[in-house]
């Protein structure tokens, strides 16, 4: 319970997280180069149809047991 | 069918894939099973070692797949641990001399004679893990709770779920209750969630593991150590039954092991 005190972020808390994130990218294959390519295709898709807020947008893996979601958050400003 | 032909793999190396396959074998044999444990790390036998059987091989698992000798000819008995049977791996050649499908009719034939067979795979993902995979019902993944390993493991289950061997047990080996508790490194909760696949056992940090391989003999033969009574839990659960895990203490004196142990019965 040491830790627990301790506003320091243990070492355990970075692993985990570190192995959560670099997991989800290895069991779909895709890499964060891929990623950032995916999202600004797919940006350039949707801006056809609706006005969107980049700077609120979030496009990221997200996972539950051993499936993997690509998750996007996007909002819409209003219709073209 | 309950699976009775076990592939032990991990992905990376140096996580006690070897380790673990000798002492469970071991563990299952002195529980009265029939278990045949196969060093499929061809090229670089090291069971053999592990198990204190060493200077008693004739006959190993290449020559048995080439006719050069019977499967009988080539397995070794241990004379300490009864039911318990090593087919070594063949030192002077490579993972290539052995492709999955004879694995797999040399598992088929094992089967017919022991409880239990246990396949020691090879560190990596190519041929050699392939080949130890051939033959398994499934998969035991043996992993320690340090980067590296948890992220080559989570890489063996997917390889593992692909090759249609079901969902893999996991074994936590090498857990140093001491890091655990001052949060400087990942504890069971972590990596269960981490890789969700069911936990099979956890193996404490333990120098009774290097005296036993030092010596050549199964920890689980040794009544006192905490790695063998969690050996001997991982076997009982094989078979089916429900046994807590053991408590790791910090703290490895006499009194907390025992406490551990007594608590636990």
């Amino acid at each position: 319970m040491a830790w627990f005190f301790n506003s320091k972020k243990t070492s355990k808390e970075s692993a985990k997280k570190r192995l959560q994130l670099v997991l989800m990218h290895d069991r779909a294959s895709i890499n964060p180069q891929l990623l950032d390519k995916l999202k600004e295709e797919l940006l350039q898709v949707i801006e056809k149809y609706v006005e969107i807020d980049t700077s609120g947008m979030e496009i990221s893996l997200d996972g539950d047991k051993r499936t993997v979601a690509l998750v996007a958050n996007i909002p819409i400003k209003g219709t073209r | 069918m309950a699976s009775k032909v076990f592939v032990i793999t991990s992905g990376k190396g140096g996580v006690g894939k070897t380790t673990t396959t000798a002492h469970l074998g071991a563990a299952l044999a002195l529980s009265g099973k029939k278990v045949a444990v196969i060093d499929a790390d061809i090229g670089l036998r090291n069971l053999d070692i592990v198990l204190g059987l060493e200077n008693r091989i004739v006959y190993d698992l290449v020559n048995v797949i080439e006719g050069a000798c019977k499967l009988s000819q080539a397995l070794v008995r241990d004379k300490r641990v009864e039911g318990l049977s090593l087919l070594p791996a063949s030192q002077s050649r490579t993972k290539e001399a052995v492709q999955p499908e004879q694995m797999k009719a040399l598992c088929d034939e094992l089967r017919e004679q022991f409880d239990y067979v246990l396949v020691d795979s090879p560190a990596g993902i190519e041929g050699g893990f392939r080949s130890a995979l051939a033959g398994a019902d499934s998969a035991i993944v043996v992993t320690t709770p340090h980067v590296a390993a948890v992220r080559d493991a989570d890489r063996i289950i997917g390889l593992v779920e692909a090759a249609e061997k079901g969902s893999p047990q996991l074994i936590i080996n090498r857990m140093d209750m001491n890091l655990i508790k001052k949060g400087e490194m990942l504890d069971q909760e972590d990596v269960v969630e981490i890789l969700a696949i069911r936990l099979l056992g956890i193996i404490p940090e333990d120098s009774a593991i290097v005296s036993a391989s030092n010596k050549g003999e199964p920890v689980v033969m040794n009544g006192k150590s905490l790695s063998g009574e969690a050996y001997r839990r991982i076997a009982r659960r094989l078979e089916g039954e429900d046994v807590p895990f053991i408590e790791l203490s910090s703290d490895s004196g006499f009194f907390n092991r025992l406490k551990s142990m007594i608590s636990s019965n």
